[in-house]
């Protein structure tokens, strides 16, 4: 890993250079503190970070952009006729960089020289016999259009590399040389250090808004790719979901929408009662020594992963069900064909949001002012009238809100439904059938073999970002509720 | 005041109420009315605790099997004839008699066992030896490969008896159960009765689940979650040092050095936003970023922890945040007033004061992050068998390898339900690294909280 | 001013509407009201004063039973309402309440409409047949608090909506509403400005044809404008209890002079 080596460089330099940046301010004050403008460490770090940070910076954004540069300069080099019937490019590109790959394998592990591997043609050597032997296995023959892309690639990649490793080495001694030369006792290091630091310091802030971004982006472009390939009308509006990896899909959102509605629904049924209840008890009646019980138990359930959940549903609440409503059960009624259903997801996802509803709750219940239930009972009403009739329509905005945070946890959960929900994308009212839903989908079109040019692949992009955006609508309104309502009792 | 004078009822006198001591029926309408609303509430308490202690109780009674194991102890006689012809203890040659060359020593080793301890059986010695895991030649074979010089005598071995054996003695397999199993019949049920009686038998404590690496279908008694646990700890090193200072610095920024402009504000929505994004929609990031964009390995830990790096650097804001802010600003006014910078102010003074509170909330986040699945999935954390510890950390971070939860969800998903039981122990070794962790974070800020 | 001196002659002949013997207070360990014994009057205001903390505020709440909704709060000795002990084990605070009304320092209107602030006391005690009568109650409560004429057209309007002075005399509407005998004031007229402090002054001087009020002040222009009697406190005792104009003009206990000419407060 040359880049290792290179940061490690860069690390042992701007030591050096915090070393020789403080000797040299106290040479030029000739050891006396007080006559430098900063602290004698403020040069060090001057040179430190001169020297570090717009390496580093160099490097990083290299590291992004040449893979990009290199693949489109190789895929341009491609002809036409390479691309096989039903296959596109970037399913080409993916067996130039895989034969790349095999030769620098091959190289490391000694079976072919550098030379050999960049001269070598199928014409004359068996390639996909020689990368076999060093374990790189190739799907089929390597056409000789692809080994030369295959070998450009990799010329250009240690070029690039070798040409990034001279750029930041050298912008990293000239940081520091620069920084060193111009250290004297008079030298404003402080500012300058805590400038640089105020940058650093905004550049991490910045990272958020470069998840958000990178989140956006990545989605939206290969969002793009699947309506080249597949109609939107159909995504949007279609009825029907069956992926069919020979091509030719129904690959419609809403079944799926369905499926996850319905389950999110039924979790809240259970969620939003019993949490609600719980956060009215614990604030309004339990005494101290209960809430300070009741309280973290109950939390402790949101605390758990949702793994457990969703092997809670899989294995015990599945099973249970099937017990009481499937074939032969105690209900006697054979509804349940499989321990798979809407139920057992929706169940275990309620129990899931009990405290996150209940907390929430219990937050915006306890910021309704004491004076109102004051009121209230000083008109001689009892505690529950108090807390029906003023405490909950007050505070109703405020939980509407929460709600709506836990119907958006609920939509994207994943785990649970994925081990409880079930496989089958299809419209119906029945709980407890077993339906799917997005975020299962997403999971199944991106495991496994993927090839990521199929549409029946790509879906899962529009899944996610459909998903995103409902997840982030949602948020954004609650938020603003639940905003809105605390300015009212401030 | 002038709308007193003339208006209805005024003159009235008041409505006459009745005896305090005395209940009306409205009264006693209305208290059962509130004892019945308190009632929906306990009763909801009570249903909420209830779902936790069914849950833990399913866990620890599903899960508790996993960390014993049923062994046969045997001693078997290292047959030069079979294992090394010509006698020279030449390790290349030793190594050319693969595990079938062994089953034979397995079946004379029973034999042997059967005629010395006079146990009744019918059971030819191939089936007496199919009771135990299909590892046991393996075992064997490493044995003698490592120890050349025992060949040709007589060693004790523990091996592992095989998932339905085992399930017979933990009560998951029953002889009802067992009528259209192929893996095991009544007979050799019947054999390890025999064998428990005789003390050959027995179930014990399984380190190996906790050290091992996992296994394939067929020999679930073999799998173990150490490997994957290395993958998790991969990982939380991976989180730790990118989402702790990135996050520290971004908080300090937004809370103490920060303009009110349209920039932070994008930020600070921004952050409160990320934080309610599903997990799964990171796990598409990661997919199409690190590794189809920046073409980082499948599978590996190092990607794992970017992924819920990102994931965790909002719950580490958020709650730096809230410690930076906890800080009184006389402490800031005090260090400015001596002539110290506003960033001398906030790293010298502000940032000690608020470390308890910072590391806290990184241990919780770092917590969230240990139990995360579903980015894991999509980024190929799941779907192999994670089998050999990495040897190097940055094999460690690079190579393959699964996670705590993935490989839970991995053993979920195979159909023999001698993997169920592994699955739940798995989940009672997580959910121990997630109380230690909250413990922790709880124990730190006992300590350390402080009351301005 | 001419009202008040008519009305004076009949404050001996009021009957006690409330007898407090030997009450004490506790939050928790310390000692809020030590041993006080106050007679309550029908038909009368009744002021209470003192410094802050001096108990007055507790001892109200005492009088319909607030202080049950504070956990480490105790009450000791006997309060007769009507001759009957509102501590004894078999009443029911809800029912008390509901005889003693009782108006907070800071106006509380519910987050509802003005008329649904009035009409909840009357509907949760089911003092309405039907919705015409509810109607008449609503609009007799905000004609006695003073209000029916400033609200009457947007009776559907949220109670939030209105001024201070107006949410205060909305509150005192809403109390009035359920009918009691004893009306509590909390300092109603500390959140308000003159105006409306005015405002108020002069309904509770309206409101005590019918109903025994009691009202704490830190204000002793207030408790000599309203009141008839007043009850001085100070550190949790009742220091002493007389008519207002005896109290105010010549003070029996030292501290109750100290007090009143500014010394102590």
């Amino acid at each position: 890993m040359p880049v290792i080596w290179i940061v490690t460089f860069l690390l042992v330099l701007s030591i050096a250079g915090y070393v020789a940046g403080r000797a040299r301010a106290f040479q030029s004050a000739s050891g006396d503190v007080r006559q430098m403008h900063s602290l004698p460490g403020y040069y060090g770090y001057n040179v430190a970070l001169t020297s570090l940070v717009p390496a580093l910076l160099v490097l990083a954004v290299w590291l992004l952009v040449q893979p990009m540069l290199i693949e489109s300069r190789v895929a341009g080099m491609l002809p036409a006729e390479v691309i096989p019937e039903g296959s596109n490019q970037s399913l080409v590109m993916s067996d130039v960089r895989r034969v790349a790959e095999g030769l620098d394998i091959a190289i490391e592990r000694g079976v072919m020289t550098e030379e050999s591997a960049s001269s070598i043609r199928t014409e004359f050597t068996d390639v996909r016999g020689r990368l076999g032997e060093v374990g790189v296995a190739l799907g089929s023959d390597v056409r000789p259009e692809v080994l030369r892309a295959a070998q450009a690639y990799r010329s250009m990649s240690s070029k690039g590399s070798l040409a990034m490793t001279i750029v930041v080495g050298l912008l990293a001694i000239g940081g520091l040389a620069l920084a060193f030369s111009r250290t004297n006792k008079d030298f404003r290091a402080r500012n300058v250090v805590e400038r640089g630091v105020m940058a650093l310091l905004i550049l991490a802030a910045c990272i958020a808004i470069l998840t958000t971004i990178g989140i956006v982006l990545s989605m939206l472009f290969e969002t793009m790719n699947f309506f080249r390939l597949h109609s939107w009308t159909d995504f949007f509006f279609g009825s029907t979901w069956a992926p069919n990896f020979r091509g030719d899909s129904d690959l419609s959102i809403l079944p799926l929408l369905w499926g996850t509605l319905y389950i999110s629904f039924i979790a809240l049924l259970v969620a939003v009662p019993i949490g609600l209840f719980a956060a009215i008890y614990l604030s309004e009646y339990a005494s101290n020594a209960v809430r300070s019980v009741a309280k973290p138990l109950l939390e402790i359930l949101a605390g758990i992963p949702t793994i457990v959940y969703g092997l809670f549903a899989l294995l015990t609440v599945g099973p249970a069900l099937m017990k009481v409503f499937g074939q032969g059960g105690m209900a006697g009624v054979g509804w349940m064909s499989g321990a798979t259903s809407v139920l057992t997801a929706g169940l275990v996802m309620g129990i899931m949001l009990i405290p996150f509803v209940s907390s929430l709750s219990d937050d915006i219940i306890n910021s309704v002012p004491q004076a109102m239930r004051d009121g209230s009972l000083g008109l001689g009403a009892t505690q529950s009238e108090t807390v029906r009739q003023v405490v909950m329509p007050a505070a109703l905005p405020g939980i509407v809100g929460a709600i709506l945070l836990a119907a958006s946890r609920a939509i994207g959960e994943t785990m649970i439904v994925v081990m409880g929900a079930g496989a089958v994308a299809k419209f119906s009212v029945n709980p407890l059938e077993s339906m799917t839903t997005i975020t299962t989908r997403i999971v199944s079109q991106l495991t496994g073999d993927t090839d990521f040019a199929s549409p029946e692949t790509l879906v899962a992009f529009a899944l996610g970002l459909t998903l995103f955006v409902l997840t982030l609508g949602l948020n954004i309104l609650a938020l603003y509720i639940v905003r809105k309502y605390r300015e009212q009792y401030e | 005041m002038t709308d007193i004078t003339n208006l209805p009822g005024n003159a009235a006198e008041p409505r006459k109420h009745g005896s305090l001591l005395e209940k009306d029926a409205r009264t006693a309408r209305r208290n059962a009315a509130e004892k019945r609303f308190q009632v929906y509430g306990m009763v909801a308490i009570g249903i909420g605790l209830l779902m936790l202690v069914i849950l833990v109780v399913n866990i620890f009674s599903q899960g508790l099997g996993a960390f014993q194991q049923t062994f046969v102890t045997l001693e078997v006689q290292l047959d030069e004839s079979k294992l090394d012809k010509n006698g020279n203890r030449n390790l290349e040659e030793i190594k050319k008699v693969s595990t079938f060359g062994y089953a034979p020593l397995i079946q004379q080793a029973f034999e042997a066992k059967v005629a010395a301890d006079g146990i009744e059986t019918a059971l030819p010695g191939k089936a007496m030896a199919d009771i135990l895991s299909k590892s046991a030649a393996a075992q064997l074979r490493d044995f003698v490969i490592a120890n050349p010089d025992e060949i040709g005598k007589t060693v004790e071995f523990r091996f592992l008896a095989n998932s339905r054996v085992d399930g017979y003695l933990k009560g998951r397999v029953t002889r009802e159960s067992i009528v259209n199993d192929k893996n095991v019949t009544a007979e050799q049920l019947d054999f390890v009765d025999a064998l428990k009686e005789d003390g050959v038998l027995a179930k014990t404590f399984n380190m190996s689940f906790i050290t091992g690496a996992d296994a394939s279908d067929q020999r679930p008694e073999d799998a173990g979650m150490g490997v994957s646990m290395l993958g998790s700890l991969f990982m939380m090193l991976v989180v730790l040092i990118l989402s702790l200072p990135i996050g520290v610095a971004a908080s300090i920024y937004l809370e103490e050095f920060a303009a009110k402009n349209w920039l932070t504000d994008i930020i600070e929505v921004n952050i409160s936003n990320l934080a309610a994004v599903p997990s799964i929609v990171f796990g598409i990031l990661g997919l199409a970023v690190f590794i189809n964009y920046m073409h980082l390995p499948m599978s590996a830990p190092l990607v794992g922890g970017l992924v819920l790096t990102l994931m965790t650097l909002p719950t580490i804001i958020i709650s730096t945040r809230a410690s930076l802010k906890a800080v009184p600003p006389s402490i800031r006014d005090a260090a400015l007033g001596v002539g110290a910078s506003k960033m001398q102010a906030v790293f010298h003074h502000v940032l000690p004061l608020a470390a308890p509170g910072i590391l806290t909330g990184t241990i919780i986040g770092l917590a969230q992050a240990l139990g995360e699945t579903a980015p894991l999935l999509l980024i190929g954390m799941v779907g192999f068998i994670a089998s050999n510890a990495p040897d190097s950390i940055a094999s460690g971070l690079l190579s393959p390898n699964s996670a705590m939860p993935a490989q839970i969800y991995e053993w979920a998903k195979r159909a023999d339900p001698a993997f169920y039981e592994r699955a739940w122990g798995g989940i009672i070794i997580l959910l121990l690294f997630l109380i230690t962790m909250n413990t922790v974070a709880v124990i730190l800020r006992r300590r350390f909280e402080r009351r301005w | 001013m001419n009202q008040m001196t008519a009305l004076e002659k009949d404050v001996d002949t009021n009957e006690i509407k409330i007898n407090a013997s030997n009450v004490q207070v506790f939050y928790g360990e310390s000692h809020a009201i030590k041993d006080v014994n106050v007679q309550i009057e029908d038909k009368t205001v009744t002021a209470f004063i003192g410094p802050s903390g001096c108990g007055k505020s507790t001892f109200l709440r005492c009088l319909n039973r607030m202080n049950d909704t504070i956990d480490i709060c105790r009450v000791e000795g006997e309060i007769l309402l009507d001759g009957e002990n509102i501590y004894d084990k078999k009443v029911d605070p809800v029912q008390l309440r509901a005889k003693v009304g009782m108006v907070f320092q800071k106006p509380n209107p519910f987050p509802k409409s003005i008329y649904d602030n009035v009409a909840y006391g009357p509907r949760i005690h089911g003092l309405a047949k039907n919705k015409a009568d509810l109607d008449e109650i609503v609009e007799r409560a905000l004609r006695r608090g003073a209000i029916w004429n400033e609200v009457k057209d947007r009776l559907h309007a949220p109670g939030t909506g209105l001024s201070g002075g107006q949410q205060q005399r909305l509150c005192i509407a809403r109390a009035v509403a359920t009918e009691p005998e004893v009306l509590l004031m909390d300092e109603p007229c500390s959140a308000l400005d003159p105006i409306a402090t005015a405002q108020v002054e002069e309904l509770i001087d309206e409101l005590k044809q019918n109903y025994s009020v009691v009202i704490v002040t830190h204000s002793m222009q207030q408790a000599a404008r309203v009141s008839q009697k007043t009850a001085f406190f100070h550190l949790g005792n009742l220091v002493e209890f007389g008519e207002t104009g005896q109290i105010f003009t010549n003070p029996v206990d030292p501290r109750t002079e100290s007090y009143i000419t500014g010394r102590i407060g």
